[in-house]
């Protein structure tokens, strides 16, 4: 019933509205490519599925605001945060990640989940469980007889995301480091053989990956609000955008996450805001049925 | 190693079974009334605790001052006895046994927030010693058909109720049916949003409302940008969010964002999530529940008129510069005690129990008058609206209201 009422308002009664959803769908997807970006290259390279990807990002949230409280300008924010966080993840590459590499893929889950628990309850002993967030007090533009608004923060954020993007892809085609990291997701003991230190490529890919969910973060912190628990959200979005569009393939990331933004906002327009975070959910179950079905044609029983 | 902790056990356990033997040592102590609290000190209640107890404090230290409690020709002095039940409900419940067991305490103040109160009240009621709670408002507690227990507050369906009263006033006021009213609610799936709703649903339906917008507002909420966008496309006449703390902050920061331009805007814990300082310009004109304000124009002849009960409590707390209403009700469950003790003229637990169920007064707090179930159905629950200079001034119907919401984008 609900339901029909809201199909009808998006298609019969103020079709203009589509055009707001299909924005914020396009904001949302834009934070979300940036953390599962990190996370498929985490993935792909060394075999890590990182269950505190969104406390990275929340982390960075907070960094964020730290630095905002202190009246530091928005790109210095960026760039102090991405400069942190990429310290913070080589550290917890040294301290930890190391260790689990060669473990089978239970333990870098139990581990990953560990650090994400002690990182929550750290940020709420330092910053509190209030929910917060950065108001640049930048204007907002309305259109359509005010049916369609466009917060600038929101722009900055999809500009922004879009910059950082951009220069990871140049940095992985181009520079001999994301070339090292190519070859060694590849074959690692190739890679070794070739002398590619791969011990250091694994800890600046995990480091890449920390500062690129501290990017996310920062854009997260200026558009939305954050809470030191709200990081599981950010994880769910990221697994179902990698396992959608396959590791190591940041255009099937980059559509995947737009995607996936677009269909939690339909979702919410047309069944409820509750249902947003189910979204991406539904997603990755039925993508992991599709491949189940896909598969079963080349399977063979080894007897 | 082990012999030794069985034997620590063995100890307790006897200990504890020679203690429930003994008789209660005293309900009262000379010509001293002893209540008993079990209440948030340390854990995660702490600060609202500390609020509470500092409500009882100051209501105690005011009618000893006053002369105490008269009963039977004989005036008696009230103390508290407190333990610290470090914001755990079992622990809670533990404690209110041994308040009542071991300390022989007969009548009981109440713990801070609803799930204690909840932990405790099963345990006074076993006893049947009556409980004046000022903290626990879900409406859960008064369904279970208790006795013995009775809250000075509103409870949480009147939380935003009194805005769609407010709503149907101003269409009244035009010579207009209130069924036309077309009302948005989000409110979030957690046992206080849905008592909240609950009770929105039910007036509107008294009043033969429409509900055109009726989302659920996940609990890790962070963006209700949707809700917002069906909100301007339908242009409701009010628009009703509960969702605590980050669903107040969440929904100003995108009402600021979206410009949503609805002529009232109620919601649950604006001043705890500090709207009005943090988007002074989209929370112009939001309506605030709360269950006091130092402003209302309610007195009693012990602690005077609601202001000057503010005044005095932060002679006596000077570190407040805002009193919370916490303390407030706290000290008004006090005053019931006092008040039932008169009239009861007992110390008798059950003839105060009866005496307490009479209860019929105006207090500084608002009037006070228990249904059967134990809830407060004399005072209703004040509205607040949030002034463009963000200063929260007091509604009590329409007519002191700015309507429709006075706020330029």
């Amino acid at each position: 019933m609900v339901m029909l009422d809201n199909l009808q308002l998006l298609f019969v009664w103020a079709p203009i509205i589509n055009v707001q959803v299909i924005l914020e769908g396009i904001f949302v997807g834009a934070v979300f490519a940036l953390s599962a970006y990190g996370l498929a290259l985490v993935w792909g390279v060394m075999n890590i599925k990182n269950l505190a990807q969104g406390d990275f990002v929340i982390m960075g949230g907070y960094l964020a605001l730290a630095l905002s409280s202190a009246n530091v300008p928005l790109p210095l924010i960026l760039i102090i945060v991405i400069v942190f966080m990429f310290v913070y993840g080589w550290g917890i590459y040294a301290l930890m990640i190391r260790r689990i590499l060669d473990q089978d893929m239970f333990v870098s889950l139990l581990a990953t989940f560990g650090l994400s628990l002690l990182m929550q309850q750290v940020m709420n002993l330092v910053f509190g469980p209030e929910v917060q967030t950065i108001d640049m007090e930048l204007p907002n533009w309305d259109f359509f007889d005010n049916m369609v608004t466009i917060p600038s923060s929101k722009v900055i954020s999809l500009g922004l995301a879009a910059v950082i993007a951009l220069a990871v892809v140049i940095f992985m085609k181009k520079s001999r480091a994301g070339q090292a990291i190519r070859a060694t997701a590849q074959d690692p003991r190739a890679a070794r053989v070739l002398g590619i230190d791969t011990d250091k490529v694994y800890a600046f890919t995990f480091a890449l990956n920390s500062a690129l969910c501290g990017a996310a973060g920062v854009l997260v912190s200026i558009i939305w609000v954050i809470q030191p628990f709200y990081g599981i959200t950010y994880s769910v979005r990221s697994f179902a955008i990698v396992t959608a569009a396959g590791l190591g393939n940041l255009p099937g990331v980059i559509t995947a996450a737009f995607g996936i933004g677009l269909f939690e906002k339909y979702v919410g327009m047309i069944i409820g805001t509750a249902y947003e975070v189910a979204a991406p959910v539904s997603i990755l179950l039925m993508v992991l049925i599709w491949r189940q079905i896909s598969m079963k044609r080349n399977r063979q029983v080894v007897r | 190693m082990k012999m030794r902790a069985l034997m620590t056990v063995a100890g307790v356990c006897a200990l504890a079974t020679a203690s429930a033997i003994t008789p209660a040592v005293a309900k009262v102590d000379g010509d001293t009334i002893i209540l008993g609290s079990s209440i948030s000190l340390t854990g995660k209640y702490a600060t609202n605790g500390l609020h509470t107890q500092r409500g009882y404090d100051f209501a105690v230290k005011t009618i000893n001052d006053a002369g105490g409690v008269k009963v039977d020709g004989k005036s008696y002095k009230l103390a508290v006895t407190y333990y610290d039940d470090e914001s755990t409900p079992a622990r809670g419940a533990q404690l209110a046994e041994r308040l009542i067991q071991q300390d022989g305490v007969q009548y009981m103040l109440g713990p801070y927030s609803s799930g204690m109160t909840k932990a405790i009240a099963p345990v006074s009621e076993k006893f049947g010693v009556p409980m004046v709670e000022a903290e626990g408002a879900s409406r859960s507690l008064f369904t279970q058909g208790y006795k013995y227990l009775f809250a000075v507050l509103s409870t949480s369906e009147q939380y935003l109720a009194t805005a769609v009263d407010m709503a149907a006033e101003e269409r009244k006021k035009n010579f207009r049916d209130p069924s036309e009213v077309r009302v948005a609610m989000a409110f979030e799936g957690d046992p206080f949003s849905m008592d909240v709703r609950a009770g929105v649903v039910d007036k509107l339906n008294e009043y033969g409302m429409k509900i055109v917008i009726d989302d659920q507002l996940p609990a890790d909420l962070s963006d209700m940008s949707t809700t917002l966008t069906k909100v301007k496309a339908l242009k409701p006449d009010i628009l009703i969010i509960s969702g605590h703390s980050k669903g107040a902050a969440t929904a100003a920061r995108q009402i600021d964002e979206m410009k949503v331009n609805v002529p009232m805007i109620a919601m649950t814990h604006c001043e705890a999530a500090k709207v009005h300082e943090k988007f002074p310009k989209a929370a112009t004109g939001f309506l605030c529940p709360t269950q006091w304000v130092e402003t209302l124009s309610k007195s009693d002849s012990m602690f005077g008129s609601a202001g000057e009960w503010n005044t005095n409590f932060k002679k006596a707390y000077p570190s407040y510069t805002s009193v919370p209403y916490q303390s407030a009700q706290a000290s008004a469950a006090v005053y019931v005690w006092k008040e039932a003790f008169e009239a009861a003229n007992s110390l008798d637990k059950d003839a105060v129990r009866d005496a307490i169920a009479a209860v019929e007064m105006e207090t500084f707090y608002g009037d006070i008058k228990f249904s059967e179930n134990g809830n407060n159905i004399a005072k209703p629950m004040f509205m607040r609206q949030i002034g463009s200079d963000a200063s929260y001034s007091l509604v009590e119907s329409f007519k002191d209201m700015t309507f429709p919401r006075n706020v330029s984008y």
